[in-house]
Protein backbone atom coordinates (compact mmCIF):
# COMPACT_ATOMS: atom_id res chain seq x y z
CA UNK A 1 0.00 0.00 0.00
CA UNK A 2 1.30 3.27 -0.95
CA UNK A 3 2.38 5.63 1.77
CA UNK A 4 0.39 8.70 0.19
CA UNK A 5 -2.77 6.79 0.35
CA UNK A 6 -3.32 7.25 4.05
CA UNK A 7 -2.75 10.99 4.45
CA UNK A 8 -3.41 12.16 0.91
CA UNK A 9 -7.07 14.13 0.67
CA UNK A 10 -9.18 12.26 -1.79
CA UNK A 11 -8.75 14.90 -4.49
CA UNK A 12 -5.12 15.62 -4.41
CA UNK A 13 -4.86 11.71 -4.83
CA UNK A 14 -5.23 11.56 -8.72
CA UNK A 15 -2.56 14.15 -9.35
CA UNK A 16 -0.48 12.31 -7.00
CA UNK A 17 -0.56 9.12 -8.63
CA UNK A 18 -0.73 10.04 -12.32
CA UNK A 19 2.12 12.35 -11.38
CA UNK A 20 4.28 9.90 -9.72
CA UNK A 21 3.57 7.03 -12.50
CA UNK A 22 4.98 9.33 -15.06
CA UNK A 23 7.71 11.27 -12.97
CA UNK A 24 9.23 7.56 -12.20
CA UNK A 25 10.64 7.18 -16.10
CA UNK A 26 12.22 10.66 -16.09
CA UNK A 27 15.96 10.77 -15.96
CA UNK A 28 17.87 10.79 -12.22
CA UNK A 29 20.87 12.33 -11.38
CA UNK A 30 23.02 12.62 -7.93
CA UNK A 31 25.41 15.29 -6.99
CA UNK A 32 27.30 13.19 -4.36
CA UNK A 33 30.46 12.80 -2.37
CA UNK A 34 31.45 9.55 -1.62
CA UNK A 35 32.42 9.81 2.26
CA UNK A 36 29.19 12.15 2.85
CA UNK A 37 26.47 10.40 5.05
CA UNK A 38 24.24 12.39 3.60
CA UNK A 39 24.55 11.62 0.09
CA UNK A 40 24.66 7.90 1.20
CA UNK A 41 20.75 8.48 2.83
CA UNK A 42 19.89 9.62 -1.21
CA UNK A 43 21.55 6.88 -2.43
CA UNK A 44 20.29 4.06 0.00
CA UNK A 45 16.68 5.44 -0.77
CA UNK A 46 17.32 5.37 -4.55
CA UNK A 47 18.55 1.73 -4.35
CA UNK A 48 15.77 0.73 -2.13
CA UNK A 49 13.13 1.61 -5.22
CA UNK A 50 15.69 -0.41 -7.60
CA UNK A 51 16.14 3.49 -9.28
CA UNK A 52 18.43 3.92 -12.31
CA UNK A 53 21.06 7.29 -11.73
CA UNK A 54 23.33 8.90 -12.72
CA UNK A 55 26.12 9.87 -10.07
CA UNK A 56 28.20 13.00 -10.36
CA UNK A 57 31.33 13.06 -7.79
CA UNK A 58 31.57 16.48 -6.70
CA UNK A 59 35.37 17.33 -5.70
CA UNK A 60 34.99 18.58 -2.48
CA UNK A 61 38.21 18.52 -0.94
CA UNK A 62 39.71 20.24 -3.88
CA UNK A 63 37.07 23.31 -3.52
CA UNK A 64 35.69 22.72 -7.16
CA UNK A 65 32.12 22.64 -7.20
CA UNK A 66 30.80 22.34 -10.19
CA UNK A 67 28.24 24.84 -11.92
CA UNK A 68 25.65 22.04 -11.97
CA UNK A 69 25.92 22.08 -8.10
CA UNK A 70 26.14 25.55 -7.77
CA UNK A 71 23.04 26.31 -9.86
CA UNK A 72 21.02 23.38 -8.20
CA UNK A 73 21.50 24.31 -4.69
CA UNK A 74 22.56 27.55 -4.69
CA UNK A 75 21.11 28.78 -0.96
CA UNK A 76 23.38 26.22 0.49
CA UNK A 77 26.09 24.48 -2.15
CA UNK A 78 25.95 21.48 -0.72
CA UNK A 79 25.63 17.80 -1.63
CA UNK A 80 23.46 15.62 -2.01
CA UNK A 81 21.43 17.09 -4.98
CA UNK A 82 19.04 15.07 -6.47
CA UNK A 83 18.04 16.31 -10.12
CA UNK A 84 14.73 14.46 -11.62
CA UNK A 85 14.26 15.36 -14.90
CA UNK A 86 16.26 18.40 -14.35
CA UNK A 87 14.73 20.03 -11.34
CA UNK A 88 16.49 20.17 -8.38
CA UNK A 89 16.02 18.54 -4.87
CA UNK A 90 18.27 19.32 -2.05
CA UNK A 91 18.74 18.36 2.03
CA UNK A 92 19.25 14.85 2.38
CA UNK A 93 16.10 13.67 4.36
CA UNK A 94 13.71 15.87 2.17
CA UNK A 95 14.90 13.60 -1.14
CA UNK A 96 14.74 10.56 0.83
CA UNK A 97 11.35 11.69 1.55
CA UNK A 98 10.93 12.89 -2.13
CA UNK A 99 12.00 9.30 -3.28
CA UNK A 100 9.53 7.56 -1.68
CA UNK A 101 6.70 9.30 -2.67
CA UNK A 102 7.45 9.56 -6.34
CA UNK A 103 8.50 5.50 -6.45
CA UNK A 104 5.66 4.96 -4.56
CA UNK A 105 5.15 1.41 -6.02
CA UNK A 106 8.14 0.22 -4.78
CA UNK A 107 8.99 -0.67 -0.70
CA UNK A 108 8.07 2.07 1.37
CA UNK A 109 10.76 3.60 3.33
CA UNK A 110 8.17 5.92 5.72
CA UNK A 111 5.74 4.25 7.54
CA UNK A 112 1.99 4.58 6.28
CA UNK A 113 0.72 5.20 9.80
CA UNK A 114 0.68 9.40 10.53
CA UNK A 115 1.76 9.02 13.87
CA UNK A 116 4.91 6.20 13.36
CA UNK A 117 5.52 9.11 10.49
CA UNK A 118 5.71 11.50 13.60
CA UNK A 119 8.14 9.36 15.03
CA UNK A 120 10.52 8.53 12.70
CA UNK A 121 10.78 12.25 11.67
CA UNK A 122 11.47 13.07 15.35
CA UNK A 123 14.12 10.97 15.75
CA UNK A 124 15.76 11.68 12.65
CA UNK A 125 15.66 15.24 13.93
CA UNK A 126 17.22 14.20 17.40
CA UNK A 127 20.11 12.29 15.37
CA UNK A 128 20.95 14.74 13.00
CA UNK A 129 20.50 17.91 15.20
CA UNK A 130 21.30 16.76 18.73
CA UNK A 131 23.39 13.12 18.55
CA UNK A 132 25.28 13.26 15.95
CA UNK A 133 26.63 16.77 16.22
CA UNK A 134 28.38 15.23 19.76
CA UNK A 135 30.17 12.59 18.08
CA UNK A 136 32.20 15.18 15.78
CA UNK A 137 32.69 17.30 18.61
CA UNK A 138 34.31 14.38 20.59
CA UNK A 139 36.45 13.52 17.38
CA UNK A 140 37.28 17.20 16.39
CA UNK A 141 38.02 18.37 20.33
CA UNK A 142 40.22 16.95 22.80
CA UNK A 143 40.80 16.44 26.52
CA UNK A 144 38.07 17.35 28.44
CA UNK A 145 35.61 18.12 25.70
CA UNK A 146 36.17 15.55 24.04
CA UNK A 147 35.62 13.20 27.09
CA UNK A 148 32.25 14.76 27.68
CA UNK A 149 31.26 15.06 24.16
CA UNK A 150 31.75 11.59 23.59
CA UNK A 151 29.67 10.80 27.06
CA UNK A 152 27.23 12.52 26.27
CA UNK A 153 26.83 10.52 23.15
CA UNK A 154 26.88 7.36 24.75
CA UNK A 155 23.41 8.70 26.08
CA UNK A 156 22.31 9.55 23.15
CA UNK A 157 22.82 6.02 21.79
CA UNK A 158 20.43 4.60 24.86
CA UNK A 159 18.25 6.94 23.90
CA UNK A 160 18.36 5.26 19.92
CA UNK A 161 18.58 1.75 21.38
CA UNK A 162 15.29 2.24 23.05
CA UNK A 163 13.93 4.00 20.09
CA UNK A 164 14.95 1.22 18.22
CA UNK A 165 13.29 -1.13 20.60
CA UNK A 166 10.03 0.32 20.11
CA UNK A 167 10.15 1.06 16.83
CA UNK A 168 11.76 -2.39 15.10
CA UNK A 169 9.08 -4.35 17.38
CA UNK A 170 11.16 -7.13 17.43
CA UNK A 171 12.34 -6.99 13.82
CA UNK A 172 15.85 -6.57 12.18
CA UNK A 173 15.48 -2.74 11.50
CA UNK A 174 14.04 0.40 12.34
CA UNK A 175 11.33 0.14 9.86
CA UNK A 176 10.56 -3.25 10.75
CA UNK A 177 11.42 -6.19 8.66
CA UNK A 178 12.82 -3.70 5.69
CA UNK A 179 15.32 -0.92 6.13
CA UNK A 180 13.13 2.88 6.34
CA UNK A 181 13.72 6.36 7.18
CA UNK A 182 15.02 5.52 10.71
CA UNK A 183 17.73 3.02 9.47
CA UNK A 184 18.99 5.45 6.44
CA UNK A 185 19.38 8.80 9.08
CA UNK A 186 21.36 7.11 11.78
CA UNK A 187 22.80 4.33 9.25
CA UNK A 188 24.51 6.55 6.97
CA UNK A 189 26.50 7.57 9.57
CA UNK A 190 28.18 4.59 10.22
CA UNK A 191 31.34 4.42 8.11
CA UNK A 192 32.16 7.69 10.01
CA UNK A 193 31.32 6.28 13.42
CA UNK A 194 33.55 3.34 12.92
CA UNK A 195 36.27 5.70 11.81
CA UNK A 196 36.00 7.80 15.05
CA UNK A 197 35.87 4.94 17.08
CA UNK A 198 39.17 3.74 15.83
CA UNK A 199 40.99 7.36 15.34
CA UNK A 200 39.76 8.47 19.01
CA UNK A 201 39.84 4.71 20.79
CA UNK A 202 36.06 4.67 21.89
CA UNK A 203 33.26 2.25 21.62
CA UNK A 204 30.56 4.36 20.41
CA UNK A 205 27.79 1.47 19.28
CA UNK A 206 29.10 -0.45 21.79
CA UNK A 207 27.55 -5.06 22.12
CA UNK A 208 27.43 -4.46 25.53
CA UNK A 209 25.82 -1.13 26.31
CA UNK A 210 23.68 -1.39 22.98
CA UNK A 211 23.05 -4.65 21.99
CA UNK A 212 20.21 -3.83 19.84
CA UNK A 213 22.03 -1.17 17.69
CA UNK A 214 25.27 -3.41 17.46
CA UNK A 215 23.19 -6.15 15.65
CA UNK A 216 21.35 -3.76 13.42
CA UNK A 217 24.40 -2.12 12.64
CA UNK A 218 25.60 -5.02 10.85
CA UNK A 219 22.13 -6.11 9.68
CA UNK A 220 22.16 -2.57 8.20
CA UNK A 221 25.47 -2.41 6.56
CA UNK A 222 25.10 -5.74 4.66
CA UNK A 223 21.51 -5.22 3.40
CA UNK A 224 22.25 -5.28 -0.49
CA UNK A 225 20.77 -1.25 -1.08
CA UNK A 226 23.56 -0.08 1.56
CA UNK A 227 26.56 -2.45 1.02
CA UNK A 228 27.80 -0.98 -2.00
CA UNK A 229 27.52 3.13 -0.94
CA UNK A 230 28.38 2.52 2.30
CA UNK A 231 32.75 2.94 2.43
CA UNK A 232 34.53 0.44 3.86
CA UNK A 233 36.10 1.66 7.90
CA UNK A 234 39.96 1.40 5.96
CA UNK A 235 38.63 3.37 2.97
CA UNK A 236 36.83 5.93 4.77
CA UNK A 237 39.72 6.44 7.71
CA UNK A 238 42.66 7.29 4.60
CA UNK A 239 40.02 9.70 3.60
CA UNK A 240 39.81 11.38 7.15
CA UNK A 241 43.34 11.83 7.24
CA UNK A 242 43.80 13.61 4.12
CA UNK A 243 40.87 15.91 5.84
CA UNK A 244 42.46 16.87 8.61
CA UNK A 245 45.71 17.41 6.86
CA UNK A 246 44.03 20.04 4.55
CA UNK A 247 41.89 21.44 7.53
CA UNK A 248 45.00 21.72 9.33
CA UNK A 249 47.21 22.89 6.20
CA UNK A 250 50.21 19.93 7.20
CA UNK A 251 50.84 16.52 5.80
CA UNK A 252 49.12 13.89 7.01
CA UNK A 253 51.00 11.28 9.16
CA UNK A 254 50.74 7.75 8.62
CA UNK B 1 -16.20 6.03 15.93
CA UNK B 2 -13.60 7.77 18.80
CA UNK B 3 -13.58 10.97 19.15
CA UNK B 4 -10.23 12.95 18.47
CA UNK B 5 -8.77 14.61 21.75
CA UNK B 6 -6.44 16.97 20.98
CA UNK B 7 -3.87 19.05 23.51
CA UNK B 8 -1.66 21.60 23.25
CA UNK B 9 1.12 22.40 25.48
CA UNK B 10 1.35 26.02 24.46
CA UNK B 11 3.66 29.71 25.05
CA UNK B 12 1.50 31.96 23.82
CA UNK B 13 4.26 34.45 22.28
CA UNK B 14 6.52 31.25 20.63
CA UNK B 15 6.88 31.23 16.93
CA UNK B 16 6.97 27.27 16.98
CA UNK B 17 3.79 27.45 19.14
CA UNK B 18 1.88 29.76 16.76
CA UNK B 19 2.68 27.70 13.73
CA UNK B 20 0.92 24.78 15.40
CA UNK B 21 -2.26 26.92 16.71
CA UNK B 22 -2.50 28.16 13.39
CA UNK B 23 -2.62 24.23 11.77
CA UNK B 24 -5.23 23.79 13.83
CA UNK B 25 -7.26 26.96 13.20
CA UNK B 26 -6.69 26.06 9.14
CA UNK B 27 -8.27 22.76 9.42
CA UNK B 28 -11.18 24.11 12.06
CA UNK B 29 -9.91 22.03 14.25
CA UNK B 30 -10.86 21.98 18.06
CA UNK B 31 -8.43 21.48 20.60
CA UNK B 32 -7.35 22.26 24.75
CA UNK B 33 -4.54 23.65 25.78
CA UNK B 34 -2.43 24.38 28.87
CA UNK B 35 0.26 27.61 28.67
CA UNK B 36 3.39 26.35 29.88
CA UNK B 37 5.24 29.03 32.20
CA UNK B 38 8.44 28.14 30.85
CA UNK B 39 10.30 31.11 33.23
CA UNK B 40 9.28 29.29 36.24
CA UNK B 41 8.58 25.97 36.15
CA UNK B 42 7.43 23.38 33.06
CA UNK B 43 4.46 21.01 33.67
CA UNK B 44 5.13 17.24 35.07
CA UNK B 45 3.17 16.99 31.60
CA UNK B 46 5.78 18.47 29.27
CA UNK B 47 8.34 17.11 30.97
CA UNK B 48 6.66 13.69 30.93
CA UNK B 49 5.79 14.22 27.03
CA UNK B 50 8.68 15.83 25.61
CA UNK B 51 11.68 14.35 28.80
CA UNK B 52 14.46 14.66 25.44
CA UNK B 53 13.84 18.55 24.98
CA UNK B 54 11.64 19.67 27.60
CA UNK B 55 9.63 22.15 25.03
CA UNK B 56 6.99 23.40 23.53
CA UNK B 57 5.04 23.08 21.33
CA UNK B 58 3.51 19.41 21.90
CA UNK B 59 0.40 18.34 20.59
CA UNK B 60 -0.94 15.20 22.27
CA UNK B 61 -3.28 13.64 20.65
CA UNK B 62 -5.52 11.58 22.31
CA UNK B 63 -2.98 11.22 24.84
CA UNK B 64 0.31 10.44 22.26
CA UNK B 65 2.69 13.21 22.33
CA UNK B 66 3.93 14.43 18.98
CA UNK B 67 7.05 17.13 19.34
CA UNK B 68 8.80 19.75 17.09
CA UNK B 69 6.18 22.29 15.51
CA UNK B 70 7.08 21.43 11.77
CA UNK B 71 6.35 17.86 12.58
CA UNK B 72 3.64 18.49 14.51
CA UNK B 73 2.08 20.21 11.98
CA UNK B 74 2.90 17.78 9.09
CA UNK B 75 0.89 15.52 11.47
CA UNK B 76 -2.00 17.59 11.50
CA UNK B 77 -2.03 17.38 7.78
CA UNK B 78 -1.51 13.75 6.91
CA UNK B 79 -4.17 13.07 10.03
CA UNK B 80 -6.73 15.65 9.33
CA UNK B 81 -6.99 15.66 5.17
CA UNK B 82 -9.30 18.53 4.87
CA UNK B 83 -8.08 21.37 3.57
CA UNK B 84 -4.60 20.28 2.37
CA UNK B 85 -1.71 22.50 3.51
CA UNK B 86 0.81 20.76 2.07
CA UNK B 87 0.96 21.20 -2.01
CA UNK B 88 -0.38 18.02 -4.25
CA UNK B 89 2.76 17.48 -6.42
CA UNK B 90 5.63 15.87 -4.74
CA UNK B 91 8.07 18.25 -6.58
CA UNK B 92 6.05 20.98 -4.76
CA UNK B 93 6.19 19.46 -1.34
CA UNK B 94 9.78 18.99 -1.80
CA UNK B 95 10.64 22.59 -2.39
CA UNK B 96 7.71 23.01 1.03
CA UNK B 97 10.02 20.50 2.79
CA UNK B 98 13.37 22.23 2.01
CA UNK B 99 12.45 25.85 2.34
CA UNK B 100 10.24 24.91 5.90
CA UNK B 101 14.18 23.48 7.01
CA UNK B 102 15.60 26.83 6.10
CA UNK B 103 13.17 28.49 8.15
CA UNK B 104 13.72 26.05 10.78
CA UNK B 105 17.34 26.51 10.91
CA UNK B 106 18.02 30.54 9.88
CA UNK B 107 14.78 32.57 11.32
CA UNK B 108 14.58 32.34 14.75
CA UNK B 109 18.35 31.60 15.69
CA UNK B 110 19.09 35.01 13.22
CA UNK B 111 16.90 36.91 15.08
CA UNK B 112 18.06 35.89 18.31
CA UNK B 113 21.59 36.93 17.06
CA UNK B 114 20.47 40.51 16.76
CA UNK B 115 18.48 41.10 20.19
CA UNK B 116 21.21 38.74 21.66
CA UNK B 117 24.22 41.44 20.07
CA UNK B 118 25.15 45.34 20.06
CA UNK B 119 27.59 47.08 18.58
CA UNK B 120 29.53 45.70 15.73
CA UNK B 121 27.96 42.22 16.42
CA UNK B 122 24.72 43.54 15.61
CA UNK B 123 25.73 44.83 12.45
CA UNK B 124 26.78 41.79 11.32
CA UNK B 125 23.72 39.81 12.93
CA UNK B 126 21.13 42.71 11.23
CA UNK B 127 22.79 42.39 7.45
CA UNK B 128 22.44 38.57 8.34
CA UNK B 129 18.85 38.39 9.28
CA UNK B 130 17.95 40.60 6.24
CA UNK B 131 19.87 38.12 4.18
CA UNK B 132 17.86 35.24 5.19
CA UNK B 133 15.18 37.01 4.42
CA UNK B 134 16.01 37.64 0.97
CA UNK B 135 16.51 34.08 0.42
CA UNK B 136 13.00 33.79 1.15
CA UNK B 137 12.46 36.41 -0.95
CA UNK B 138 13.53 34.39 -3.74
CA UNK B 139 11.84 31.61 -2.62
CA UNK B 140 8.24 33.81 -3.08
CA UNK B 141 8.87 35.20 -6.27
CA UNK B 142 5.98 36.92 -7.89
CA UNK B 143 3.81 34.78 -6.08
CA UNK B 144 0.72 35.48 -3.00
CA UNK B 145 2.20 32.87 -0.80
CA UNK B 146 5.27 31.05 -0.21
CA UNK B 147 3.04 28.38 -1.34
CA UNK B 148 1.26 29.60 -4.02
CA UNK B 149 -1.58 30.88 -5.15
CA UNK B 150 -3.09 30.05 -2.12
CA UNK B 151 -1.54 30.10 2.18
CA UNK B 152 -0.73 26.84 2.75
CA UNK B 153 2.15 24.85 4.67
CA UNK B 154 4.94 26.78 4.54
CA UNK B 155 2.80 30.49 4.73
CA UNK B 156 2.02 28.52 8.47
CA UNK B 157 5.59 27.54 9.20
CA UNK B 158 7.39 31.68 9.03
CA UNK B 159 4.26 33.99 9.66
CA UNK B 160 4.89 33.03 12.99
CA UNK B 161 8.04 34.40 13.29
CA UNK B 162 6.59 37.64 11.92
CA UNK B 163 5.29 38.87 15.06
CA UNK B 164 9.10 38.95 16.68
CA UNK B 165 10.07 41.27 13.36
CA UNK B 166 9.14 44.35 14.67
CA UNK B 167 11.25 43.90 17.97
CA UNK B 168 13.86 42.79 15.28
CA UNK B 169 13.54 45.55 13.47
CA UNK B 170 13.22 48.41 16.22
CA UNK B 171 16.89 46.88 17.76
CA UNK B 172 18.62 46.47 14.80
CA UNK B 173 17.25 49.96 13.04
CA UNK B 174 16.15 48.38 9.99
CA UNK B 175 12.36 47.68 8.42
CA UNK B 176 11.43 45.22 6.26
CA UNK B 177 8.77 46.56 4.58
CA UNK B 178 12.35 48.77 2.87
CA UNK B 179 14.81 45.94 2.79
CA UNK B 180 12.54 42.76 1.80
CA UNK B 181 9.12 44.50 0.23
CA UNK B 182 7.91 41.41 -0.91
CA UNK B 183 8.26 39.51 2.29
CA UNK B 184 6.74 42.91 4.02
CA UNK B 185 3.92 42.95 1.47
CA UNK B 186 3.64 38.23 2.07
CA UNK B 187 3.21 39.24 5.79
CA UNK B 188 0.43 42.21 5.54
CA UNK B 189 -1.25 39.67 2.92
CA UNK B 190 -1.16 36.90 5.52
CA UNK B 191 -1.92 38.58 8.21
CA UNK B 192 -5.70 39.40 6.07
CA UNK B 193 -6.46 35.87 7.17
CA UNK B 194 -8.79 35.14 9.71
CA UNK B 195 -6.50 32.05 11.29
CA UNK B 196 -3.49 34.35 11.27
CA UNK B 197 -5.07 37.18 12.37
CA UNK B 198 -6.62 35.77 15.55
CA UNK B 199 -3.37 33.39 16.40
CA UNK B 200 -1.14 36.06 15.81
CA UNK B 201 0.04 38.00 19.55
CA UNK B 202 1.01 41.78 19.32
CA UNK B 203 4.10 42.73 18.70
CA UNK B 204 4.53 44.97 22.02
CA UNK B 205 4.51 41.66 23.85
CA UNK B 206 6.99 39.98 21.95
CA UNK B 207 8.87 43.39 22.83
CA UNK B 208 8.36 43.15 26.29
CA UNK B 209 9.69 39.35 26.44
CA UNK B 210 12.48 40.02 24.23
CA UNK B 211 13.09 43.33 26.89
CA UNK B 212 13.30 41.10 29.87
CA UNK B 213 15.54 38.64 28.11
CA UNK B 214 18.17 40.62 27.20
CA UNK B 215 18.12 42.32 30.76
CA UNK B 216 18.90 38.60 31.77
CA UNK B 217 21.86 38.32 29.12
CA UNK B 218 23.33 41.49 30.76
CA UNK B 219 22.65 43.14 27.18
CA UNK B 220 20.27 45.90 28.61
Amino acid sequence: MDAAKSFQSPESLFVVHSESARMATETVKVLGCWPSPYVIRARIALNIKSVEYEYQEEDLLGGNKSDLLLKSNPVYKKVPVLLHADRPICESLVIVQYVDEVWASGPAILPSDPYDRAIARFWAIYMDDKWYPRVKEGFFSEGEASKIAFEEADKGLLLLEEAFTKCSKGQKFFGGERIGYLDIALGSHLAWIRVIEKASNVSLIDEAKTPNLYKWAHDFSADVAVKDVLPSTDKLYEFAKLLISVMKGSTPEK
Amino acid sequence: MSKDELFLLDFGLSPFCIRVRIALAEKGLQYKGQEEDLFGGKSELLQKSNPIYEKVPVLLHNGKPILESTNIVYYIDETFASPPLLPACSYGRSRARFWADFIDKKVFDGGAAIWRSKGDELELAKNEFIDILKKLEGALGDKDYLGGEKFGFLDIVLIGSSSWFPTYERIGGFKIEDECPKIGAWIKRCKGRESVAKTLPEPHKVCELVGMLRKMHGIE
